[in-house]
């Protein structure tokens, strides 16, 4: 399994991430040995195995839908970069 | 005697109930012997010391005026991806630079409620992202046996403060190992709950299908009630257990007799260091004395525990990890002129996350793509049912399966650094439990020819904490391998 550096260009456009060529290099190298790691996986028959997503001997929790005390506004706000009346500020979409 | 920094946290509570001892005499201590050896372990991001000494003081008005809470007054060291309200968090990344949280996680709520004393915030790899907090974005924290190697990870801030007399014990939290791990390889004890036994609300999203908070002390007992007081519903966190709490204090007992504990023949192969194996058959040996009876059993899908977890932690990694965004909390990247919202929310996470976060990152957004999820991510799930039934058949035949926590004592800085498949296998006995949901405990188990620490796990089925935490009793108390001290704390002047 051999990434291509297109492929791995994708994977970071899908993912939001900039990346250095180096960076773009190195990922293409490691995550190749990685996924081949991952190759042996394949061998296992699988076909009437259902998924595990959680472990959880639980069902449909759900609650009430009540309003409940939450973080004040000004709190909310304290750690953003950058806000602007009473709401987070983003660079332009544009 | 033992120095105050050095004590068992039930000791202590003892000498502070008895009035021999007052929680501001303890957490002096404690912070002297941090200012005295974290030069060199750095095991801290973040000392706390006044707010230390503010609670050790309330702590012990508390205790004057009756109040009897299980910890009141014990200086903890919290792994630096766990909400304190009022101080920063940082995950050990820089994306979270300037990130003061405003809330506590519901551990930390429960461990404040009993009185804990919050010495600091320790280091760990990034986003909880590794096994020897080589990831850190600050710097690594060194193992107090020997500081030329890593604590372990990613709870290695932790691991290495509680060895070494920087607190009394503490918190980590485990996604693949990252408590079980590190306490192997500092010689203290560190425990994985049930999934869904505590409370995931306010730590810092890695894994979501795997995340637990733990417990990382000096011996059993110690776990056994900090797990008490942390575990529980949580009406925050929607895969929280109602289950029952037991007393799992009360229940340690020292005697084994009729436990039949699971040795999985796949847990000693090559790769398996030597000395630790010893010290493992060693140790099964000293079960069998104590009354248990052996069983080998096999756990078949051991080998493919590997491939599935760096499938599925890095999938769900991908999509918690999506809330960087440069919006809402820590870093943002600088805006070049004419540039968008899109370029400014890459180039952030870009500059924000360190390597094996964007590694992680890229491998589960390529396993969740569209046309490798079947191969890839719903593949690893279905192995991931596998690996669960074959712990299934095993604790049909026994009690508790015993085998080692990690395959090698602590490594040398920089050693594995380069390789990220050479670290992921750091993790080999310690991912099928968490993929498994099953509770697992490391307790020291014995020393290489180095003097380096090794780690005896126990694991049991869901929700037996107290089978679990009673057999890693029985054994502990029957050995002495805890009360060894690393170097660095026996060539300390006797008045630290």
């Amino acid at each position: 399994m051999s990434l291509s550096r297109e492929e791995v260009i994708h994977i970071a456009d899908l993912a939001h991430l900039e990346l250095t060529e180096a960076e773009i290099e190195r990922f293409q190298e490691q995550l190749s040995a990685i996924l081949d790691y991952a190759a042996r996986m394949q061998a296992l028959n699988t076909e009437a195995i259902p998924p595990t997503a959680s472990v959880l001997p639980l069902v449909s929790v759900l609650r009430e839908d009540e309003v409940q005390p939450s973080l004040p506004r000004t709190e909310a706000l304290r750690n953003a970069p950058e806000s602007l009346q009473d709401c987070f500020a983003i660079p332009p979409l544009r | 005697m033992t120095a105050l920094p050095d004590l068992t946290m039930h000791a202590a509570l003892e000498l502070l109930a008895k009035g021999e001892l007052t929680s501001v005499e303890l957490t002096q201590a404690v912070l002297e012997r941090i200012a005295a050896l974290d030069e060199r372990v750095r095991a801290y991001l973040r000392v706390t010391a006044d707010l230390a000494l503010e609670q050790a003081r309330r702590a012990d008005e508390r205790r004057a005026r009756g109040d009897t809470a299980p910890l009141l007054g014990i200086p903890l060291a919290i792994k630096d991806n766990i909400a304190i309200a009022g101080l920063p968090l940082t995950a050990g990344s820089r994306i979270l630079e300037g990130y003061v949280t405003p809330f506590n996680a519901t551990v930390m709520e429960r461990l404040l409620a009993a009185g804990a004393v919050i010495v600091g915030k320790t280091n760990l790899d990034e986003f909880a992202m590794g096994s020897s907090t080589e990831n850190s974005a600050f710097f690594t924290t060194h193992n107090p046996w020997d500081l030329e190697r890593v604590p372990g990870g990613s709870s290695g801030g932790t691991a290495a403060a509680v060895a070494a007399g920087m607190a009394l014990g503490g918190l980590g939290t485990d996604t693949g190992g990252s408590v079980r791990q590190p306490a192997a390889l500092c010689n203290i004890v560190g425990l994985r709950p049930t999934y869904g036994r505590c409370s995931r609300y306010g730590l810092v999203a890695f894994a979501s299908s795997l995340d637990q908070p733990g417990p990382m002390t000096r011996d059993v007992t110690d776990a056994a009630l900090l797990l008490h007081i942390m575990a529980g519903w949580d009406p925050h966190d929607a895969t929280s257990l109602p289950h029952p709490v037991p007393d799992y204090v009360a229940a340690l007992q020292p005697d084994l007799r009729g436990l039949r504990v699971g040795v999985p023949r796949e847990y000693f192969v090559a790769g398996l260091q030597p000395e630790v194996e010893q010290a493992v058959r060693a140790a099964l040996k000293q079960l069998e004395t104590l009354g248990a009876e052996l069983v080998e059993v096999t756990l078949p899908h051991t080998d493919d525990a590997l491939p599935v977890y760096y499938l599925i932690a890095p999938a769900e990694c991908s999509a918690n990890l999506a809330r960087y965004d440069g919006a809402r909390y820590g870093f943002r990247a600088p805006l070049k002129p004419g540039e968008n919202y899109e370029a400014a929310y890459a180039r952030t996470r870009g500059q924000g996350f360190g390597a094996e976060v964007k590694r992680r990152i890229m491998l589960g957004t390529y396993a969740l793509s569209a046309g490798y999820y079947d191969a890839y991510y719903r593949k690893a799930q279905q192995v991931r049912t596998l690996i669960k039934a074959d712990f299934d058949a095993a604790f049909a035949q026994v009690d508790v399966i015993v085998g080692p926590t990690s395959p090698v004592t602590a490594f040398r800085i920089g050693e594995r650094a380069a390789d990220p498949l050479q670290m992921y296998l750091a993790d080999i006995f310690t991912l099928a439990q968490a993929l498994a949901g099953i509770p697992a405990v490391s307790v020291p188990c014995g020393f290489d020819a180095q003097g380096l620490p090794i780690g005896l796990q126990f694991a049991a089925p869901p929700l037996e904490e107290t089978r679990m935490l009673r057999a890693a009793y029985a054994y502990e108390q029957s050995t002495a391998w805890r009360s060894r001290r690393p170097p660095i704390v026996e060539t300390l002047p006797v008045t630290q």
